[in-house]
């Protein structure tokens, strides 16, 4: 009985001090934001209009495919990553998934203000511009019809990998994916990107570690919640993009995960065995002690 | 030389070269400890196995691990974690010990000042663990550089700068420590050496020292009982076990540092799979980089209490600098300890709950040390820097008050 209380002061002790130095000072640390909005209600999006695929087409075609290739339909990119960084300041994405894996207002008010959408506006001031130039100007009918286009060419379905590629790996490497041959790096060049984003982007390899899930999916729903002024883009990915995105992050840079959950209970299982073999053998020790 | 005869069995072999039987009497099974004790009496046992977890484990990981400042951190995190068979359950087994075992140093430690366990003759037994608590501070320190993470760096440059606050010889003291002018190669290096060379080293010879400064005092017991150990060791061994006082180290003693080990290495393990976060900071999976400064800089959480002392006089008094009051408040913390035997003034060995003053001084101390731990963790700004500082004060005055609280609750039992 006796131990049980000085126990129970241990524990308590130990436990008000854990939730001190953790839960609480984390809470301190960083601040509450709202959860992420994956409807994107905050921009000029569609607005219920519905498009027209094969306008859309046409309208694609003409106006995007200078700059951005559209490898699944046959428009190959121009220029190697390399020229057309140096040409835009970073690599302009490939289009054949954005119908995918960006929501469909959040890439019709993109089209409409390409830094207005990203929330960027603060890095294109002082006659700086953004490298997409904004089609405003055009009907929202037309618009919808862009929109219509690229969800109709986008795939049925894309793995994890090919989801971090498209979204994020123009500017971001992870290392980590690939460290044999380095496919995994960053596609517009070092200093290209130090000068369009100011700094180097940071790679993504442990980025599962070294920010909690959570985090990762305020910060990439809307960067300037936790990091207020910050380079990066938002993106505008849908929820089930951005999951596959964090899921591939968790695939390279905690990929032990598995193997860790499924070792732990059996290595518990053990030790309570142990600790109850230990404790028949204290009781038998102790029995002619008192 | 020794008479030698035939031997029957390998025992007898060894035993006519090594006198093993006595031996084994002397260290294990005549090796006598008081019976009035609890499951506080086990945590030196439970450091033992978790320093031995340290060894063992560290060893795995330094078959891979690369003391380059380009290296360190994919041979840790991609090389280790990724690659390696269980090469994450040895990171994770040292990352979490490291933190575990502080835990159990300051339950060990307090139960010693709780119980009076450091004077009248056990003064030997204090100084040995509180020498094992500095050199295993500097193991966890030099040990957290090593992945070379953010946190690594950016400890590594707060705490080797402190040593300029050293008169005269101070900046040439940093640059002498860090090899470099800066926190680089030439630190992580040295760095690496006494982590897995120069320290454990110490801490091996240390804990033999500790463990040897216990047999003329001997173990405390739960009322510091005077215990007359030759005659209850001989009432023991005539079969009157009962009525003995003692026990021997083997089997009994142990069987119940066992029986506490058990559990501790279910909370242990639940740790290292599921719950490791508090040990293996997050911002420490970012790698070194001396152009970005965290937006929170703080050591683990068991160097916090001395860390918020240092920066809890965060003003200048007079010509005297804050930087230089902190630094000298952080010695006055870290050495306090050592010399707390001559601090408490009562002649007599009696648990603190025997001891009004000094009981109340206990749990002042306790909740001290609890809330400069958790307020060194949180950013010095607002009231926090003043309850700080504030908690910070009060630590220095709890140690001044020491000698008279000891003193008082003497003169009150008529001593």
């Amino acid at each position: 009985m006796k131990e049980l209380k000085i126990l129970a002061v241990v524990v308590v002790l130990t436990l008000i001090t854990y939730w001190g130095v953790e839960p609480f000072a984390h809470s301190q640390m960083h601040p509450h934001v709202d959860a992420p909005d994956y409807t994107f209600k905050d921009v000029d999006g569609l607005k219920g209009t519905q498009g027209n695929v094969e306008n859309g087409a046409t309208l694609v075609q003409a106006n995007c495919t200078a700059c951005h290739s559209i490898e699944s339909q046959g428009f190959p990119q121009i220029m190697d990553d390399a020229s057309s960084a140096a040409a835009y300041g970073v690599v302009p994405p490939d289009l054949g998934s954005a119908g995918k894996i960006y929501n469909a207002d959040y890439l019709a008010a993109f089209i409409k203000d390409p830094a207005a959408a990203s929330k960027v506006g603060h890095k294109f001031e002082d006659g700086r511009v953004h490298p997409m130039p904004g089609y405003g100007w055009m009907e929202a009918q037309e618009i919808a019809d862009m929109v219509a286009y690229l969800q109709s060419i986008a795939p049925e379905t894309m793995s994890n990998k090919e989801v971090f590629t498209d979204a994020c790996q123009r500017c971001h490497g992870i290392k980590y994916g690939d460290m044999q041959n380095g496919t995994m790096a960053a596609f517009t060049p070092v200093e290209n990107i130090k000068s369009y984003m100011g700094k180097i982007p940071p790679d993504l390899s442990q980025y599962i570690r070294s920010r909690s899930t959570s985090y990762l999916h305020e910060f990439i729903n809307d960067p300037q919640k936790h990091l207020e002024g910050t380079a990066m883009p938002r993106v505008g990915l849908t929820q089930e993009a951005e999951n596959q995105v964090v899921t591939y992050m968790q695939e390279v840079g905690d990929s032990k995960k598995p193997e860790r959950e499924a070792l732990g209970p059996k290595f518990l299982i053990y030790l309570v065995i142990f600790a109850i073999f230990a404790w028949l053998w204290k009781s038998k020790q102790w029995r002619d002690m008192h | 030389m020794a008479k030698i005869e035939k031997a029957n069995s390998v025992g007898e072999w060894l035993d006519q070269r090594l006198n093993t039987t006595v031996l084994n009497k002397v260290m294990m099974t005549e090796y006598w400890i008081p019976k009035n004790i609890n499951f506080l009496w086990a945590m030196g046992v439970l450091l033992a196995t978790t320093f031995g977890i340290l060894v063992i484990s560290g060893i795995f990981l330094m078959m891979y691990y690369k003391p380059d400042v380009n290296l360190a951190f994919d041979s840790v995190n991609y090389t280790i974690m990724q690659e390696v068979a269980f090469g994450w359950l040895f990171r994770h087994m040292h990352g979490v010990a490291a933190s575990v075992i502080f835990l159990i140093i300051y339950i060990h430690m307090f139960t010693g000042i709780y119980y009076g366990s450091y004077k009248q003759g056990r003064e030997m037994i204090w100084i040995s663990g509180m020498l094992l608590f500095m050199t295993f501070s500097a193991a966890g320190f030099s040990g957290y550089m090593l992945p070379w993470g953010q946190m690594s760096y950016w400890a590594a440059m707060v705490i080797t700068n402190l040593f300029g606050g050293v008169p005269v010889i101070g900046d040439a003291l940093v640059v002498w420590i860090r090899g470099d002018f800066n926190v680089a190669d030439a630190t992580l290096t040295r760095f690496f050496m006494l982590h897995v060379f120069l320290l454990p080293i110490v801490i091996m010879g240390l804990i033999g020292l500790h463990f040897y400064t216990l047999r003329i005092p001997h173990v405390n017991n739960q009322d510091s009982d005077e215990v007359d150990f030759d005659a209850e060791a001989e009432k023991y061994l005539s079969g009157n076990k009962k009525e003995s006082q003692v026990i021997p180290f083997w089997p009994v003693f142990i069987s119940k540092d066992l029986a506490v080990l058990g559990i501790f290495l279910i909370f242990y393990f639940y740790l290292v799979f599921f719950h490791y976060n508090f040990a293996m900071d997050p911002v420490n999976f970012d790698p070194a980089d001396n152009m970005v400064t965290p937006a929170h800089i703080y050591p683990e959480w068991y160097f916090l209490w001395s860390y918020e002392v240092l920066r809890g006089f965060f003003f200048d008094v007079g010509p005297i600098k804050a930087f230089d009051i902190g630094l000298a408040a952080f010695g006055f913390a870290n050495a306090i300890f050592l010399v707390l035997p001559w601090l408490d003034r009562d002649p007599k060995i009696l648990p603190a709950h025997r001891r009004p003053k000094f009981f109340i001084w206990f749990w002042i101390l306790m909740i001290d040390l609890i809330v400069l731990t958790i307020w060194g963790k949180l950013p010095p700004t607002g009231t926090n820097a003043y309850i700080g500082f504030v908690a910070a004060l009060a630590f220095i005055l709890i140690f001044v008050a020491l000698p008279f609280v000891s003193k008082s609750d003497a003169k009150k039992r008529g001593e």
